[in-house]
């Protein structure tokens, strides 16, 4: 079979195309993006009609994901840790209603918030909901588990979720592919009320989620995604989850450790292999990216006579990604580090583009807000947030998709005059547009302004929901015509767009301010292609 | 054999191309290849870095390890010394010497030369300058690719052959300005190693 070099989520992507599924639902966000630009660029995709269109949030594509398989095929839905809050509502309801056509639902957590605004941990999702969870370790363990995690869902009738890490995200390394799935035909599921939770339902379906525990439990520990590696020095257990396998084995190989070792991948974590590895060494040490969730599991509150050590003992950092140095520590290894890194050495922080439209539109709005002093701008999530940083530090809040509409009328529904709000074409697509909605209802004063670079920047440049459509959307959510303004973001018009801002921040009601240009980037990479 | 790698640059420099030449020779000779990339928000004009690690002999982590790195490959001097934390103690720093400024406080170029000659094992190369001559600037990643030929331990020919399929979708006359930029770089590294 052929071996393609591809990142862990060009792997998951590969995998679930070979696993036969007919549409793949997304919203972009790091580090889960690539997985949807692979099928998007994947010529066996296209032969097979894979639906691999953006969808306007990880919501949308949750519940787009869950009609496809209600109709009887295979579907993958991905997002990144922070974008399953979006889809939660849909994803814990999809373990009640179960599925038809296999359901994968793929989250990339960030740990050390390389592009993130938290480190949540999605296994705790799983737990929560009561559907098996997937953690590959490696590359070909993206794939393999991916393939078989469709087959999984429809044995149980399940979503089944699965969970990576940045550094397996982002990582390349040889897979070898599977034999190519057939994708499944359009049939209805055989059970007509199965999908239907109203509460006499939905209380016998639960009841048959919980009566499926026990099944889920064994066969974590038959199906050889978890498995005990045999040890000789049993001095010390090692439980390693996901990506935290691999670091193990990197210190284990370089120190010559022979530690028994139970790799897990793949939850709920079986009582019975936990029992067998706590039973046959002096102590546990565990392994985990993200939370310390299986160590939590084994310590419980009340003392036992289990030694466990791992994130919460101080063994392992707390928070923030692991690596072969905190492993080998964890170890009780002496590690050499290089030299010290040089004083000369400055900062490089990320910051915006040369040229970048959302500069623009920050000088104009700062000079506007002069007079009114610091702390009244909400933002959010994109990279408008770098406005932020010097030398524009022109934003005072970025929390989750669309927040910036709803904290601004909050506060302006708290007296703060004027309360700016800025966002991204396709963070307001994506949860910006029910926030104004609410603001036009009431006429709270607020300034939106929407910084349109027609397209979604900070994940490399996806299509936006929002383009060609902004104008439209703010009319048709209520917004009063002459306060809905279109402004072109040039240096040249830095004046007129001021004092355009200016007028609106005055305004007692609600105004929306749409700065449209393209973003550099994506126009440059447009130019280049249309020479080809 | 084992050869980590850490490259290391700005967004946009060009260091995945770098990371890509190397890793399809590796692979053409049946090795082991990892390879960490930073996507997303770092990309904005950030520092970024990869860590590519080649072997004989399965490869573990995605990371390397701290202190165990056998050579920084940089197209940017400041970026270069960002990551000697990793370097070991025979390891190469070998780096552009060309800054690229993009923040207010970058240093004093002749500081940060100063901290590179005192790694023992390391090279400046004047990479923009041999691009410019080749043919583009643009290049100049594949000259540092050059320069660090003689310790990556892959065969020269086999990089000659990676950068034949990589870019031979963009014509016979940006193959060769890649290859000329490997060989000059290769041959100003070992100009300057004697020296």
């Amino acid at each position: 079979m052929d071996k393609l070099v591809l990142l862990g989520d060009e792997a998951i992507a590969q995998g679930a195309i070979d696993g036969g599924i007919s549409g793949v639902y997304a919203y972009p966000g790091t580090p889960s993006t690539e997985i949807t630009e692979y099928i998007q660029r994947s010529k066996i995709a296209a032969q097979r009609k894979i639906h691999s269109e953006w969808s306007a949030n990880e919501k949308t594509a949750m519940e787009a994901a869950l009609g496809m398989s209600y109709a009887g095929k295979r579907a993958l839905v991905c997002m990144k840790h922070v974008g399953l809050n979006v889809a939660a509502d849909a994803f814990i309801n999809s373990a009640i209603t179960g599925i038809n056509g296999g359901l994968v639902v793929l989250v990339a957590d960030d740990p050390s918030m390389h592009s993130s605004q938290n480190e949540q941990d999605s296994r705790f999702y799983g737990k929560f909901s009561m559907v098996p969870v997937l953690e590959p370790a490696n590359q070909q363990e993206c794939y393999d588990l991916t393939y078989k995690a469709f087959g999984l869902s429809e044995k149980y009738k399940l979503p089944v979720l699965v969970r990576v890490t940045t550094r397996l995200a982002h990582s390349r390394a040889g897979v070898i592919r599977r034999q190519l799935l057939p994708q499944k035909e359009t049939m209805i599921p055989e059970d007509h009320t199965q999908f239907i939770l109203l509460p006499a339902f939905a209380r016998k379906r639960y009841r048959g989620l919980l009566d499926q525990q026990p099944d889920m439990e064994a066969d974590a520990a038959s199906l050889g995604f978890n498995m005990i590696q045999q040890g000789k020095d049993r001095s010390r257990g090692i439980i390693a989850c996901g990506i935290a396998y691999n670091y193990y084995m990197e210190v284990a190989t370089r120190y010559q450790l022979d530690h028994p070792v139970l790799k897990v991948s793949h939850y709920p974590v079986p009582t019975a292999m936990l029992q067998e590895l706590a039973d046959s060494t002096e102590e546990l040490l565990v392994m985990e990216e993200g939370y310390p969730m299986v160590e939590e599991l084994l310590t419980g509150v009340l003392k036992t006579k289990y030694r466990v050590r791992g994130r919460l003992t101080g063994d392992l950092p707390r928070d923030g990604e692991l690596n072969p140095g905190v492993v080998a520590r964890s170890l009780g290894i002496q590690v050499q580090e290089g030299r010290d890194i040089p004083q000369v050495v400055a900062n490089r922080p990320p910051a915006l583009c040369k040229g970048c439209s959302h500069i623009d539109m920050y000088n104009a709005l700062n000079e506007a807000l002069q007079p009114y002093g610091p702390g009244r701008v909400f933002s959010d999530i994109g990279c408008y947030t770098l406005g932020a940083l010097p030398p524009y530090n022109a934003i005072n809040s970025c929390v989750d998709m669309g927040a910036s509409v709803t904290m601004a009328k909050g506060a302006s529904d708290a007296g703060l005059r004027p309360a700016v709000a800025v966002i991204g074409d396709s963070t307001f697509t994506h949860s910006g547009m029910t926030g104004l909605l609410d603001a036009v209802i009431e006429q709270t004063p607020v300034t939106v302004i929407i910084s349109d670079n027609s397209t979604t920047g900070m994940t490399g440049g996806q299509k936006s929901h929002a383009t060609n459509r902004l104008l439209n959307i703010c009319k048709g959510l209520g917004v009063e015509e002459k306060h809905i303004i279109e402004i072109n973001p040039l240096k040249k018009h830095h004046d007129e767009n001021t004092q355009i801002i200016a007028d609106e921040l005055a305004y007692e009601g609600v105004s929306v301010i749409i700065a449209s240009r393209e973003c550099i980037q994506t126009a440059s990479r447009r130019k280049k292609e249309a020479k080809k | 054999m084992k050869t980590d790698i850490i490259l290391a640059g700005v967004g946009g420099q060009g260091i995945l191309s770098i990371a890509a030449v190397i890793g399809m020779a590796a692979i053409d000779n049946d090795l082991y290849v990892k390879q960490a990339e930073v996507h997303g928000m770092s990309q904005r004009g950030g520092a970024v870095q990869s860590h590519l690690r080649i072997s004989d002999q399965p490869v573990h982590s995605d990371l390397i390890p701290a202190g165990s790195c056998d050579m920084i490959l940089s197209v940017e001097p400041m970026e270069s010394l960002r990551y000697v934390s990793f370097l070991s103690e025979k390891g190469w720093l070998i780096t552009n010497s060309k800054p690229f400024v993009n923040i207010n406080d970058y240093p004093d170029v002749e500081k940060i030369y100063g901290e590179i000659r005192n790694i023992p094992n390391s090279l400046l190369i004047d990479a923009d300058a041999i691009a410019a001559e080749v043919g583009s600037r643009k290049v100049s990643n594949i000259v540092m690719l050059g320069a660090s030929a003689d310790y990556l331990g892959i065969d020269f020919s086999s990089l000659e052959q990676s950068i034949r399929v990589i870019f031979g979708r963009k014509g016979e006359e940006i193959v060769q300005m890649n290859i000329n930029a490997l060989n000059t770089g290769k041959k100003a590294a070992r100009v300057q190693s004697v020296s």
